[in-house]
């Protein structure tokens, strides 16, 4: 039998605001274990919140620009359970009137261009950490991500594929980082997403029963999460019994997971209404200058670049899906001019060493002007295009100066013309016997000739302009 | 003369014609608080150390001609529910022993900024869930007019600190009735204000919707003082209010002129024929002064103590989860595993009657149950609310008891704590509408036990609550009373 999955995501990202949700404790990653926390993060008796009205304009802009209803009279809510990285015992999120509802998300790839529908987005408080000592058997908490804000993003059950789930998380990431309200680093946390699967037999309507998986911090933890879990999920239901309604923590590095707490231990979380805040006000007038302050979005700039650079959907689509990627490519552009030489720069080598590193951060070393300049050096004839390519390994990593290196390691072309008009002479007379053969007709040696000369002149000279030297010459 | 025969405003204007010295007035006070407390049991502890510091500082600016408001210099005790920067702050429980916040709570920032000293924080119940200051995990207050009866509470050690005459003034807090009952069974004046008016940050929760910072005094003209002091927007919470109430400014106004509805529900069955009676008696006194007395039909909503017993539980059970033994004050020692300190810690931790509303509370928010509890009173407090708005329509304030009966012996209502929670009912609606309430004394009932009234008023009508206080004492003297006990020690000034 044929089995379809059917996956609904809850992604949380957090917020880049400089301040929490609740205080002014900054939200600045890393930093010695509770030294970013205060009485109000921390839930000390008597404390009230306050909140960030930041964090209510990310999560307008969030909502937005994923086409969401944007709530005008919200509230928060309290969510509450015992956890020590929980100092209050409730976290302050939104239950019964979230900011955003009924939104969606185009994505497309590889044979799919659909709609995926955001049921809602909510806005909420992050909890501490625990860090176990395992050499003094103890359990130390750390609250400095308490308050941190999130927004999560909670999608309608539309996935049929591990590959629309990871190009709406591109598209997701790609658009929080446009809208500057996260900086979506799955390694840092800041950007987490939580799989809903079930499958059901192809052609049913009736949705299995899903567990929900954790613990994912790439995605290409998801990726591999999603298919070992279809494939575990499909064995169940083949052998006979039933998937069990739980959650389950992904081991990216054992790539199998583990169940957590089926359905009949989730907590009651008794949700009431804050009442510690105000109910959440936004005006048809806040949310319009919200509306048109957004930057501009990462399908509408594919768009332009198709439409008026000219360059492939493929092309525009890579570059854009990565924000500082298209930012630098704009930069380059706005020097030499020529969108399409710039994106086959950005593509090639470059991507592949700005993808270096840890998973999923991208790192661009070069400043734009420099990587402008190799372009430039090789339209203005000073370098040709493989020695382009040699300066840019070169000085990427240091950011060194293209010009500066080329005039070092002398690798201008030779500007001589006499120079290469003798090399010509000297390779044809040195090899009669290929000469003999062009003249013979068989012209495919010509382009050995061309890499003698080359070599003579340490390549430092324009190929083409030596093919056509050796045509004339041997007329 | 003894200090303890002036108001707390009569005693800051002989600091300024000084007369007598800051320091003085907070050494008489706990002088006096050392004479007589033992009986009442009003103060958990006293704070010397703090008080005298305070007393020279304040000295040093009334000295150096700065303007410090109509109190400054006044000694006063303070609410344990009240966090006090590095001075201990328990809520009367166990659960937050030896807990010293690293913070002032804004109403005790104000009051210091106005120069009043406080000289100890007083008891209540534990988490002001109580109606007779008992369940306290320390100590039990007494009645300054007959030790053998309680105080009210929860803010029970606040006003029997008054009506003993340790202290000037106090500050209570009011979540169901919390100080206009205990103001009304220790026979002195207490405002429940606006919920909004004064900045609840640093008020330890218990019923977050609910509470309310208020002064108990001999005098609403004090009252009004204090309310001053403590009242305004606040931006550390964002359920106060950006409005400046003036309740000094119009204290003499009066009340000519003022429509006060008797709302008739409230002189029904169950409430005590000598309350009554004074009661009405008082409101001939706001007719001889020029108000318009006028009878309505008020719904008694029956469903106003249930509703009020769900939602303060329900928010109880949320802010008392983060007793849990993890960060700080008390941690049950049995604790082997993380269970263990949640478990044992509040088992140890929290007394009875915070366990049994944090039961029921948690109960009223679970899956399943929430829309048939919680919810509801939610309606039903949309509906007091509701009526209210039709009821002050018509009137500048309702006049009604402020308790059915006077104070009842130790020890009796715990063993009926129905009969306990029923006794709120003239108090919880205000609290479920957010409307301030004023207690003041009107009579005494043959054993010599003071009679409360209450005034009800519109949302920040503060003012004008206390001025019709005002000029209801401007002609009566109950609130002149004291009980014997203030006539003892404390002669030192």
């Amino acid at each position: 039998m044929k089995y379809e999955m059917v996956i609904g995501l809850e992604v949380h990202t957090e917020l880049s605001t400089k301040s929490k949700i609740f205080c002014s404790c900054t939200t600045e990653f890393g930093g010695e274990p509770n030294t970013h926390c205060c009485p109000i993060c921390t839930g000390m008796p008597g404390v009230l919140p306050k909140l960030n009205k930041k964090v209510v304009e990310y999560g307008i802009a969030v909502g937005l620009a994923t086409n969401c209803e944007i709530t005008p009279y919200g509230k928060f809510d309290r969510k509450n359970y015992f956890y020590p990285d929980l100092p209050k015992a409730y976290q302050v999120s939104q239950l019964y009137l979230p900011i955003c509802r009924n939104g969606s998300v185009e994505i497309e790839g590889e044979g799919f261009h659909k709609t995926i529908g955001i049921h809602e987005i909510h806005m909420e408080e992050d909890a501490g950490k625990l860090i176990h000592d395992p050499i003094f058997d103890t359990t130390r908490a750390d609250y400095n991500r308490c308050g941190v804000p999130l927004l999560e993003i909670v999608s309608e059950p539309d996935f049929r594929s591990a590959e629309e789930v990871i190009a709406y998380l591109e598209t997701l990431k790609a658009t929080l980082q446009y809208l500057g309200v996260s900086d979506c680093k799955m390694q840092e946390g800041s950007l987490r997403a939580d799989v809903n699967l079930s499958v059901r037999p192809e052609g049913q309507e009736e949705f299995g029963t899903r567990t929900e998986m954790k613990n994912l911090n790439s995605f290409r933890a998801i990726a591999r999460a999603i298919a070992a879990e279809k494939k575990r999920q499909i064995e169940v239901v083949e052998s006979g019994e039933k998937v069990i309604q739980e959650t389950r923590r992904w081991d990216d590095d054992a790539g199998k997971s583990y169940a957590m707490r089926s359905k009949e231990d989730a907590q009651d979380y008794r949700y009431f209404p804050e009442p510690d805040l105000a109910p959440v006000v936004i005006s048809e007038a806040w949310k319009e200058k919200i509306r048109a302050s957004l930057p501009m979005l990462p399908r509408e700039r594919k768009k332009k670049y198709i439409e008026e650079y000219g360059l492939s959907e493929y092309d525009a689509r890579l570059i854009t899906e990565i924000k500082a990627l298209a930012d630098y490519f704009d930069e380059v552009n706005d020097i030499v001019k020529n969108p399409k030489e710039v994106a086959n720069w950005l593509l090639g080598d470059f991507m592949r060493l700005a993808k270096e590193g840890e998973d999923d951060s991208f790192n661009i070393l070069l400043d734009a002007a420099k990587m402008a300049e190799i372009i430039k050096m090789i339209k203005e004839n000073l370098i040709n295009r493989n020695t382009g390519k040699d300066v840019f390994f070169a000085v990427w990593k240091e950011n060194l100066d293209p010009r500066a290196y080329v005039e070092e390691h002398d690798l201008a072309m030779v500007g001589d013309d006499s120079l290469v008009r003798d090399t010509v002479a000297k390779v044809l007379a040195a090899n009669p016997k290929t000469v003999e053969e062009y003249k013979g007709g068989k012209t495919k040696v010509l382009g050995f000739l061309v890499g003698q000369c080359m070599k003579e002149l340490k390549g430092k000279a324009d190929p083409g302009a030596i093919n056509a030297m050796l045509r004339d010459a041997l007329k | 003369m003894s200090v303890f025969e002036w108001t707390p405003l009569e005693t800051a204007a002989k600091i300024k014609k000084k007369e007598v010295s800051v320091r003085e007035v907070t050494e008489a006070a706990l002088k006096r608080v050392g004479d007589v407390d033992a009986e009442v049991g009003a103060f958990l502890r006293t704070e010397e150390d703090y008080a005298l510091r305070q007393a020279d500082i304040v000295q040093k600016k009334i000295d150096g001609g700065e303007e410090l408001g109509p109190l400054a210099g006044v000694p006063f005790g303070l609410k344990d529910n009240i966090c006090t920067k590095g001075l201990e702050t328990t809520c009367a429980s166990k659960i937050l022993s030896g807990f010293r916040p690293p913070y002032h709570a804004t109403a005790t920032r104000k009051l210091e900024k106005a120069g009043v000293i406080m000289i100890g924080k007083t008891n209540m119940d534990e988490f002001a869930m109580g109606s007779t200051s008992e369940t306290s995990y320390y100590k039990t207050t007494k009645n300054p007019w007959d030790l053998s009866r309680v105080p009210g509470g929860s803010s029970g050690g606040s006003a029997a600190a008054v009506a003993a005459r340790e202290v000037p003034f106090t500050i209570g807090t009011d979540t169901g009735g919390s100080i206009r009952q205990p103001a009304a069974y220790c026979g002195v004046t207490g405002l429940k204000p606006t919920y909004g008016a004064v900045s609840r940050f640093g008020l330890i929760a218990y019923g977050s919707s609910l509470d309310q910072i208020g002064p108990i005094a001999p005098t609403a003209r004090d009252c009004a003082a204090v309310f001053n002091a403590i009242s305004g927007y606040d931006e550390m919470d964002s359920t106060s209010m950006p409005l400046e109430i003036d309740a000094l400014r119009e204290i003499d106004g009066g009340v000519k002129g003022m429509k006060i509805g008797i709302p008739k529900s409230y002189f029904g069955e169950g409430l005590h024929e000598e309350v009554r009676a004074a009661v009405l008696a008082a409101a001939k006194v706001f007719a001889a002064e020029g108000a318009e007395i006028e009878e309505f039909d008020f719904p008694m909503l029956d469903y106003a103590v249930p509703a009020y017993y769900i939602i303060a539980s329900a928010e109880a059970s949320s802010n008392l989860s983060r007793y849990d033994g993890v960060k700080y004050g008390f941690r049950s020692e049995q604790a082997e595993s993380l269970r263990d300190i949640y478990l044992k810690t509040r088992t140890e931790g929290f007394g009875g009657e915070v366990k049994k509303r944090i039961m029921l509370g948690a109960f009223a928010l679970s899956s399943g149950y929430y829309d048939a509890y919680y919810n509801k009173a939610l309606q039903v407090k949309a509906l007091i609310k509701k009526a209210f708005d039709e009821a002050f329509a018509k009137y500048d304030m309702i006049l009604g008891p402020v308790a059915p009966t006077t104070a009842p012996k130790l020890g009796e209502s715990l063993k009926d704590p129905l009969a306990m929670y029923l006794s709120d009912i003239y108090t919880v609606s205000a609290n479920l509408s957010g409307l301030p309430g004023l207690s003041l004394p009107c009579g005494f009932d043959k054993e010599g036990m003071p009679i409360g009234m209450q005034l009800l008023g519109k949302a920040f009508d503060d003012a004008k609550l206390l001025r019709a206080g005002a000029a209801y004492q401007n002609v009566t003297s109950f609130h002149r009373e004291t009980p014997d006990i203030a006539e003892k020690g404390g002669e030192s000034a």
